[in-house]
């Protein structure tokens, strides 16, 4: 379902040594009484970029936002945006704009009017007020609707009122909490297409603030995945999606089967694992750093393991199972396999044609994959 | 059983009897005693118990005569002395919603932005003033108030003044009365306008560039505007009649018209043009009860937020 963020034409700025950070924070902690909510996080978001924080309720995403908006304060550590401290900078004279979970429109101002808002406040001179807010509301596709009340819109309506009058103040920066969240499920998707082309339109640096993996993998240039306050893993989501760096991003971003093993046999060229939840030792054609002996974890997504009912050639990375259960979706059907060990083992198949081979419950079934699909990590 | 079939066989349900029983409770000890008040304000006075002179007399040949006499109203016109108390009444009610306003505001958003467990406690500590009648807690305030009251002497005692601020029986100690026993019927409409305020919005004004004063003039005031008017109408309605706090310690000249309705019925025995003066106060309020009506109906429908 995710599609690969746009492929940006220079090389990535986080690639590039050279390049200067607009957002950038250093060891950033907020702590609650005895609660911390962010933990000595150090981050560099460069001009242009989508960057999402993914992370379940709670793991202190939205108070990262928060404190870039300077509605938080921070306990310790720096936040420097274009270059200047922020510290002590109120929120209204930040070059910060957000757009809030609950989209917060002023009830008693009509959609026009809460464009304008902020221009106001700047002392905008009107003639400029009238068309600014005129452009960005056809930009939104609420041309139409700017004499409307809050309250005779719908949620996708308000949603994109919400982003136009973030945006209309020309922010350099803008931050979105659950930007999506409101919307349901079509919608959605739309939605964030249309996110998309209006960030490279108007060439502002989106920090978006979800807890819906599909959201930050369609929306990201790189996304930050959050675990009890801390950044636990920084990448584009292709990176995030096949090189997860501990159990926690492997089984946090889409489905995952997790085998723990013992590395046996460690080459710099290959490394093989002795799983005994596997009941079988898992091949893998790259070396890793970790000690013999060592516990480690083989990840290997359902995609990219293959079901046949004859037994496939070669010798390493198959295994025998059983076909618990299935669920046809349409596009693809999810196997659930039970091993001899007890293990149960999800497969998905795509379904490419329309009397693709007939698998059914209770089935005998060979599952193997390639020996490039297992991501191993230590953590 | 016996009861309910009675019911039934009138014809009365259960959900009208329920309803009807505080109408005909409403229309016995309001409607009949207005009718009696309206009908004594069109009568002439007289030396007799009671004070004033049948509205229907018998005119011989089985006719009977009513007469209307508006003499009382005339009478309220002609004398400039009930035209100022009107004003001074209207003044003073004016004078103590705003006050209550300037107080209650703070204290409403003080509540309504504190921590669930505390707002209880804050609440209560609003409502409980009403634990104890009005008067004991105006006659509280004259041993506050007084020459050698509380408040004197601790000034003395301070040595922050020689001698005691003459403070009962003054303007100051009826504004004093007025705003501290209304206080709480500004602060509890506030309260739960404030309450169902989304501070959210807040953050978006100063986001867009509000500083906090602006964000409050811009976003907070407007939006608790029903709150603002349904305080306002429920102090100032019944502030405009009142009488036993300017009796008790505002001083001889606080000209109110309620004082003034005392004064007719009970000292000159003027029964019709003490009515008179009811009815007219009635006419004066019940504008300002129809705007209190919709605006409470405005904030029930959960129009303008």
């Amino acid at each position: 379902m995710s599609i690969p963020a746009t492929v940006p034409l220079k090389p990535a700025p986080w690639k590039d040594p050279s390049a200067r950070p607009y957002v950038q924070l250093e060891r950033l902690t907020k702590k609650f009484g005895d609660f911390t909510a962010v933990d000595d996080i150090s981050l560099k978001i460069y001009q242009g970029e989508i960057f999402c924080l993914l992370g379940a309720s709670g793991c202190g995403k939205t108070t990262l936002l928060r404190m870039l908006g300077g509605f938080e304060t921070p306990t310790s550590g720096k936040i420097l945006i274009d270059g200047e401290d922020m510290a002590g900078v109120p929120p209204y004279q930040r070059p910060v704009n957000m757009m809030f979970q609950s989209y917060a429109i002023f009830p008693h101002m009509n959609v026009e009017q809460n464009v304008a808002f902020g221009l106001k406040q700047d002392g905008v001179s009107k003639a400029q007020i009238k068309e600014r807010v005129a452009t960005m509301l056809d930009l939104v596709k609420m041309g139409d609707f700017a004499r409307r009340k809050p309250h005779q819109l719908s949620g996708g309506q308000r949603q994109r009122v919400a982003l136009a009058r973030s945006l209309v103040k020309r922010p350099k920066l803008l931050l979105l909490d659950e930007p999506l969240g409101a919307l349901d499920k079509k919608l959605r998707e739309h939605t964030q297409f249309e996110l998309i082309s209006l960030q490279e339109k108007l060439g502002v640096t989106f920090v978006v603030v979800t807890h819906d993996q599909e959201e930050a993998m369609t929306l990201a240039s790189r996304i930050g995945v959050m675990n009890h306050g801390e950044i636990v893993q920084t990448g584009t989501p292709s990176e995030i999606y096949e090189f997860p760096s501990t159990k926690f991003v492997a089984d946090f971003i889409g489905s995952v089967n997790m085998f723990e093993g013992k590395l046996v046999e460690d080459e710099p060229n290959y490394v093989r694992i002795q799983s005994d939840e596997l009941g079988s030792t898992i091949f893998v054609n790259h070396g890793i750093s970790s000690p013999p002996q060592a516990v480690v974890w083989a990840a290997i997504r359902p995609e990219k393991i293959f079901m046949s009912i004859a037994r496939p050639e070669g010798t390493d990375n198959i295994v025998q199972g059983a076909v618990q259960d299935i669920a046809y979706l349409g596009d693809l059907s999810i196997f659930l396999v039970k091993l001899p060990t007890g293990k149960v083992v999800r497969v998905t198949r795509p379904n490419t044609s329309r009397h693709s081979e007939e698998i059914t419950w209770d089935q005998q079934v060979y599952l193997n994959w390639d020996s490039t699909s297992p991501v191993v990590v230590t953590r | 059983m016996a009861k309910r079939s009675l019911l039934k066989r009138l014809g009365i349900s259960g959900g009208t009897f329920v309803v009807a029983v505080p109408y005909i409770w409403l229309l016995l000890f309001f409607a009949v005693p207005f009718i009696i008040v309206l009908k004594i304000s069109f009568s002439d006075i007289d030396l007799a118990i009671p004070p004033y002179k049948p509205l229907i007399e018998s005119a011989g040949n089985h006719l009977i005569a009513i007469k209307l006499n508006f003499n009382n109203y005339f009478f309220l016109f002609t004398d400039s002395l009930y035209f100022s108390a009107f004003l001074n009444s209207i003044k003073v009610a004016f004078i103590s919603t705003v006050l209550c306003l300037l107080v209650g505001y703070p204290m409403a958003y003080g509540i309504a932005r504190s921590a669930p467990a505390t707002r209880n406690i804050l609440l209560l500590l609003v409502v409980l003033p009403f634990w104890t009648s009005l008067l004991l807690r105006v006659y509280a305030w004259i041993g506050l108030l007084k020459a050698n009251g509380v408040i004197n002497n601790v000034l003395q005692w301070m040595g922050l003044i020689d001698e005691p601020l003459p403070m009962l029986y003054t303007q100051f100690a009826m504004y004093i009365g007025i705003v501290y026993s209304y206080l709480p019927f500004m602060i509890l409409p506030l309260y739960s306008n404030l309450e169902k305020m989304n501070w959210q919005l807040l953050e978006a004004a100063q986001d867009l560039g509000c500083r906090p004063w602006q964000s409050f003039y811009k976003i907070t005031l407007p939006l608790s505007r029903n709150g603002i008017l349904a305080g306002s109408m429920l102090v100032f309605i019944p502030a405009v009649g009142e009488f036993v706090i300017p009796a008790l310690l505002g001083g001889p000249n606080a000209l109110m018209i309620g004082r003034i309705l005392w004064d007719e019925f009970f000292s000159n025995r003027a029964w019709p043009v003490a009515s008179a003066v009811a009815i007219l106060l009635l006419i004066v309020l019940v504008p300002f009860m129809m705007w209190y009506q919709s605006v409470q109906a405005r904030e029930s429908a959960g129009d303008g937020r």
